[in-house]
């Protein structure tokens, strides 16, 4: 499958690439890794005027401790999460998640800030995200603004960045006791439900916990009664086997697919919130 | 109409240089403007691999790369692996253990498992099984191929 | 690098590296793709994107004024200077056109084709072509399509019904009577009788490499090269030199390096246009179907429902099985679409001794990409019948499902075997099979574990499945497209043989194998022997490799004309040698006098002399070069036994495939290393189908499972290492011994996976499952739903 055409322009600086969005006025696209936005342009799902090469920006790939944060550069790879020490050592559900994502080719090129400008609605890293609570740098014409994860993600492919901005970085607080399970599509790898928990944990009680879903339905959210069934509890089997009940409860629009009908997600969202809470909490 | 773009690439070891169609697929100038016909093409959505080469050391699926944003990388191809007085050892462990049958996503495997075993010379069958997630064949029922690898590893370690 | 064969021995039964990989390694095979012509211009095909409606307008004027695009065509006008696409089954069946000029028929049906001179540019005219249609109702279920609802996908087909036949005990094949008393006498006396009706799921073959044609022209010179996707060269070209209007002996067919074939690659719509589209432009032309493409026009596989009946007696011996079978075809019928289902009735039997057989079946048309062979090509369909009855019957009789086949195996002294179903087998000994994989699973250690893992509340199941296969395909009488096979041995004049084949291979490593054959005939190495296939110009006939029949029946025609060039070698040498003709034996790259060791020749030397004869000996001619047809006088029937341990997760219903232990008989074995790569990777594409693969079209005919994001084939990760083992039971019926192997796996995996699904949610009282086996089916069953 071929491409339509379009215009390539390549950004040195994250004002060029800005620059580059405003003229191409709603035309253009950024491209990272591509690997969300080519395969659609082949199927030509998407037909983009200018595609804006963002990969050659200096200082925009790489993980990194900024005042005790964790901020990963918006076009690293998902190898390169996968493999960081830094986030194996401190927030190891990333590099769990990374690892769960495509395959290695896709991994390869494929970049964490390019999946959560996509925002598939069964990607992975949207959750990971929101459970993170983290914060996304983003750059456009008025200068740098900041939104937390679980306001970026806002609808099927539709994100809280406007045409002529960029998402530049990621910063979260790091966190070991976080896990992300995910019960895969066959096929592609998607998540037909990925649960990612990050549990605040202090003398064997659970102080807070913060649990996002992704594929369950639109985009990735976090599931507030599960969080609430968890907080202030120890974390036994049975605690956490409430908790996860009724993980689906109060959602609207689950997916209903090929490949699980909504009931079938429904369940699997209550099996996947007690599976990534339980390894969240055996992290400690 | 798109415009062209002038890219300069290393392709297994030789400088190139060229004007391509800003669509023009990695695949297709490997293919067509190279005449590097070993990296084939199994798919449109980026799952079966056939068209696996090294990007800078690391596998990718040159289908689903813009020759474009190849500027300035080294690749390599089938082609840049092994010759015929001295096989890779993953090119001589899939001839050893029968890794292909029909040959077509051989290319794409060859070059998923070089990289693989650069990352981890001393994998599991489940690693390496996991390992080839990005890459299908039909003929083989994979199993030879996870001897190929293992083969390779082997030899590697000597 | 190569591991040199043991020269000291036989190179039939050697574990020989295949000779193919050398180039394949590199990258440097040449696939159709790789094949690149001066002034080649690309075909692109414009499809329906609807299931079923009348053409109501093509508008081609923007597309014709791109740039690049040299020629737009509809169906419309190509339906008087292309005859329909050809169909070998002796059915009366519709009018297929290559691009339908009338009325789209399936999603993917081609309405138009476009040529431009590049492959990028060929695809911004489809995209700029305006088709309107106007929608009929798609025909999706083929039990509603038998009655004729929601619409005919041929009017002439009423109730869309393609094919109605009955068979098996009682019926006369000559007159049609069909004498219903005995059978009925055999379930009227049964002590068991269970129905059950299942399903085979549709396929899409998907060979890593799609299908592709470059057709090339030759004006002045009017001769058509073809290079194709095709696993039977001679027969496309049969076909394709009438349809642009030429001659055979005008037409060249090669069959390059081809990326698999499963049965689907064979001659289809777009070979014709490619074809005449060179002719009207005296240009090189090719086409390359894409991925998403191929889920639509490259033919489907299975897809038959089968309502089965199986009676039997308290100790298990089974009296008779009934069936009903439904073939979903798909929109129209290519080279063998209504062949393949009636090869189901013909395994009805299994592996046992049934004494009553009796099916109907009926082929249906639907707005579905039409159905052909695909690797096992109706054979599936019947094991996994069958295969599913007896654990049927083994479990309402509370047996062991390895006794409930022991009771009812044909028994080795009872060969060849006519069964009910109509087939003659030629050789077996199931038992002994039986025996063999029961013993190298555990069987009874299996038994165990699982008892344990089910005591601490995991759903862990074991299958058994036994397969038959028929193959080796001959004679001509049986089936439509031939069944003999042809080959040349030449020795060259320095001693060297060049031989060819009309089997083409495509990766089942012909040259490897079959250099092994003639190598050990004429007692000299394989390296001087090549092995020519895939070319009508370089061989000159030939049938194919399809249906595992290339070492049963090309093997043997190869075998022949070697022996034919060795009586003539050796009447030479005897003639030299001043020796008795029988006498004279081959060995170690000498021609000797038996029990005179001394009296020798190099073979080298005595092929110089047929080239170059001092003197001949009386009534011969110079050179060694012969040919030989082969057609069998039967089919072969190997057969296999798999074991299969599966878990099924009670949270998600996913399954793990702990286990695969199997043995297989294909009878002699040439290359112990060919044959287990033909089993592994018939066991994922037997294996795929259980768990995984399925096209599906929505109620409105379109295609869901449209690209590898959602048709899921089997990756490493999804599949256990496989433990196998051989029996050896010669066939009979050629001189090798060898009966067939490339289907094996993909027959006997579906049932033995699906045997293990079932048996591991019994507590849930699940008594029959249908392939797929996705998660959310078995889910379902744990939460309580009933089957």
């Amino acid at each position: 499958m071929i491409p339509a055409s379009f215009r390539y322009r390549r950004a040195t600086s994250v004002e060029e690439a800005v620059a580059m969005l405003r003229e191409a006025d709603g035309e253009g696209r950024l491209l990272a890794g591509g690997h969300s936005l080519i395969p659609l342009m082949k199927l030509r799902f998407s037909e983009p005027g200018v595609l804006i090469d963002i990969m050659r920006i200096p200082g925009l790939t790489g993980v990194r401790e900024v005042d005790g944060g964790i901020e990963i550069g918006a076009t690293t790879t998902q190898v390169a999460v996968e493999e960081s020490d830094l986030l194996r050592e401190r927030a190891p559900m990333l590099a769990e998640a990374a690892e769960g994502i495509g395959d290695p080719q896709v991994r390869n090129r494929g970049t964490l800030g390019g999946s959560l400008a996509h925002a598939d609605p069964a990607a992975d890293m949207p959750a990971v995200m929101v459970a993170l609570d983290a914060e996304f740098a983003i750059a456009g014409p008025g200068g740098q603004r900041s939104v937390r994860a679980g306001d970026f993600f806002q609808d099927v492919f539709t994100v809280d960045l406007a045409e002529d901005e960029m998402l530049t970085s990621i910063r979260f607080a790091p966190l070991r006791t976080a896990s992300y399970a995910k019960l895969r599509q066959k096929a592609s790898h998607f998540a037909i439900v990925g649960v990612a928990a990050a549990l605040n944990l202090e003398d064997g009680l659970c102080r807070s916990a913060r649990v996002a879903i992704t594929g369950l339905s639109t985009h990735a959210f976090r599931l507030p009664v599960v969080e609430e069934g968890l907080r202030g509890r120890r974390l036994d089997a049975d605690t956490i086997a409430a908790a996860a009940r009724d993980a689906a409860a109060g959602v609207e629009q689950i997916n209903d697919d090929l490949f699980a009908s909504e009931t079938y997600r429904a369940a699997m969202a209550e099996v996947f919130v007690r599976r990534a809470v339980t390894a969240a909490a055996g992290r400690v | 109409m798109s415009e062209t773009v002038p890219i300069s690439i290393t392709v297994n070891g030789t400088s190139r240089e060229a004007e391509v169609d800003a669509r023009l697929l990695l695949v297709h100038f490997l293919r067509e403007d190279l005449g590097l016909t070993g990296t084939h093409i199994g798919c449109d959505t980026s799952q079966c691999g056939a068209c696996t080469v090294l990007i800078d050391g690391r596998s990718a699926k040159s289908c689903t790369v813009f020759a474009v944003q190849a500027e300035g990388s080294e690749i390599t191809t089938i082609e840049g692996i092994g010759d015929d007085e001295a096989l890779h050892p993953v090119q001589e462990g899939f001839w050893a253990e029968h890794g292909l049958q029909c040959g077509f996503c051989t290319p794409g495997m060859i070059l998923a498992a070089v990289n693989f075993l650069e990352r981890n010379p001393t994998p599991s069958e489940a690693q390496i099984r996991r390992a080839l997630d990005g890459n299908l064949c039909r003929c083989t029922g994979y199993q030879h191929i996870v001897n190929a690898i293992q083969y390779a590893a082997k030899r590697m370690a000597e | 690098m190569t591991i040199a064969p043991d020269q000291e021995q036989p190179l039939v039964g050697q574990r020989v590296q295949r000779r193919e990989d050398g180039a394949l390694i590199h990258g440097r095979g040449t696939f159709i793709d790789d094949v690149k012509l001066p002034g080649m211009l690309h075909l692109a095909f414009k499809r329906s994107d609807v299931a079923h409606g009348r053409i109501v307008r093509i508008d081609s004027s923007v597309a014709e004024s791109m740039p690049g695009v040299e020629l737009v065509v509809t169906g419309a006008e190509l339906k008087e200077p292309l005859p329909p696409v050809p169909i070998l089954t002796p059915f009366p069946a519709p009018a297929h056109h290559a691009v339908t000029p009338d009325k789209a028929r399936y999603v993917g049906d081609p309405v138009a084709a476009v040529v431009a001179t590049d492959r990028y540019l060929a695809r911004d005219a489809l995209a700029a072509i305006v088709v309107e249609i106007d929608e009929l109702p798609a025909v999706i279920d083929p039990v509603e399509a038998m009655t004729g609802a929601p619409a005919l996908v041929h009017e002439e087909f009423e109730n869309n019904v393609a094919l109605r036949i009955v068979s098996g005990t009682g019926v006369d094949t000559e007159t049609g009577v069909v004498d219903d008393s005995a059978l009925r006498a055999a379930f009227e006396q049964a002590e068991v009788v269970i129905s059950q009706r299942m399903r085979n799921p549709r396929l899409a073959p998907t060979a890593i490499e799609t299908r592709g044609v470059v057709a090339h022209y030759e004006a002045g010179r009017e001769y058509l090269t073809v290079w194709a996707t095709t696993q039977r060269p001679h027969t496309h070209r049969h076909y394709i030199a009438p349809a642009v209007g030429l001659g055979e002996h005008q037409v060249r067919v090669i069959a390059p390096d081809m990326g698999g074939g499963f049965g689907a690659k064979k001659i289809y719509g777009e070979d014709f246009v490619a074809a005449i589209l060179s002719k009207r432009l005296g240009r090189p032309i090719k086409w390359i179907e894409d991925r998403s493409e191929a889920f639509m026009a490259t033919t489907h596989g299975r897809d038959m429902i089968g309502e089965i009946e199986i009676a039997a007696k308290r100790d298990g011996t089974v009296l008779g099985i009934k069936a009903r079978l439904i073939a979903d075809i798909g929109a129209y019928e290519m080279l063998l679409t209504a062949f393949i289902p009636t090869l189901t009735h013909g395994l009805l039997s299994g592996a046992y001794a049934i004494p009553m057989i009796r099916s109907e079946l009926i082929e249906v048309f639907t707005n579905k990409t039409p159905t052909d062979a695909y690797r096992g090509a109706g054979m599936p369909e019947a094991i996994f019948f069958v295969e599913r009855a007896m654990e049927l019957l083994a479990r309402e009789l509370e047996m062991d499902s390895a006794d409930v086949r022991r009771r009812n195996f044909i028994p080795p002294d009872q060969f060849p075997y006519a069964t009910q179903g109509g087939s003659v087998y030629d050789s077996g000994e199931y038992e002994r099979l039986l025996d063999k994989t029961l013993a190298l699973a555990g069987w009874e250690r299996l038994q165990a574990e699982r008892e344990a893992a089910r005591a601490q509340g995991r759903l862990v199941g074991l299958g058994l499945s036994f397969y038959i296969e028929l193959c080796g395909i001959g004679p001509s009488t049986m089936f439509p497209s031939g069944g003999w096979e042809h080959a040349s041995v030449t020795v060259e004049r320095s001693g060297t043989i060049t031989a060819t084949t009309g089997a083409s291979a495509h990766g089942q490593g012909h040259e490897t194998s079959f250099a092994q054959i003639l190598a050990d005939q004429f007692g000299i190495p394989m390296e001087d022997i090549s092995i020519v296939h895939g070319d009508t110009a370089k061989v000159k006939q030939g049938v194919g490799t399809v249906g595992s029949r290339s070492l049963a029946v090309g093997g043997t025609a190869l075998r022949l004309a070697g022996d034919k060039v060795k009586a003539k070698m050796a009447t030479f040498a005897a003639h030299l040698l001043e020796a008795r003709e029988a006498d004279i034996t081959f060995a170690k790259g000498m021609i000797s006098v038996a029990g005179v060791p001394e009296s020798a020749m190099p073979f080298a030397d005595v092929a110089a002399y047929a080239y170059v004869p001092t003197t001949l000996p009386r009534d011969t001619e110079p050179g060694l070069s012969a040919e030989a047809f082969w057609e069998p006088e039967g089919l072969t029937f190997p057969y296999g036994c798999y074991i299969v341990q599966a878990e099924v997760d009670r949270e998600t219903g996913e399954v793990e495939l702990q286990k695969l232990v199997g043995v297989d008989d294909c009878g002699t074995v040439v290359n112990p290393l060919i044959v287990d790569g033909q089993i592994h990777g018939g066991l994922a594409q037997g294996i795929g189908p259980a768990l995984s693969e399925e096209v599906i079209y929505g109620r409105d005919g379109q295609l869901l499972t449209g690209s590898l994001m959602d048709y899921a084939i089997p990756r490493a990760s999804d599949l256990p290492r496989f433990e196998l083992d051989y029996t050896v039971t010669p066939t009979p019926l050629n001189p090798l011994g060898a009966k067939g192997i490339g289907e094996a796996g993909t027959i006997g995996a579906t049932p033995a996976v699906v045997n293990a699904v079932v048996d591991a949610l019994a507590e849930f009282g699940v008594r029959h499952l249908d392939p797929v086996l996705r998660p959310e089916k078995l889910w379902r069953i744990i939460q309580g739903e009933t089957s």
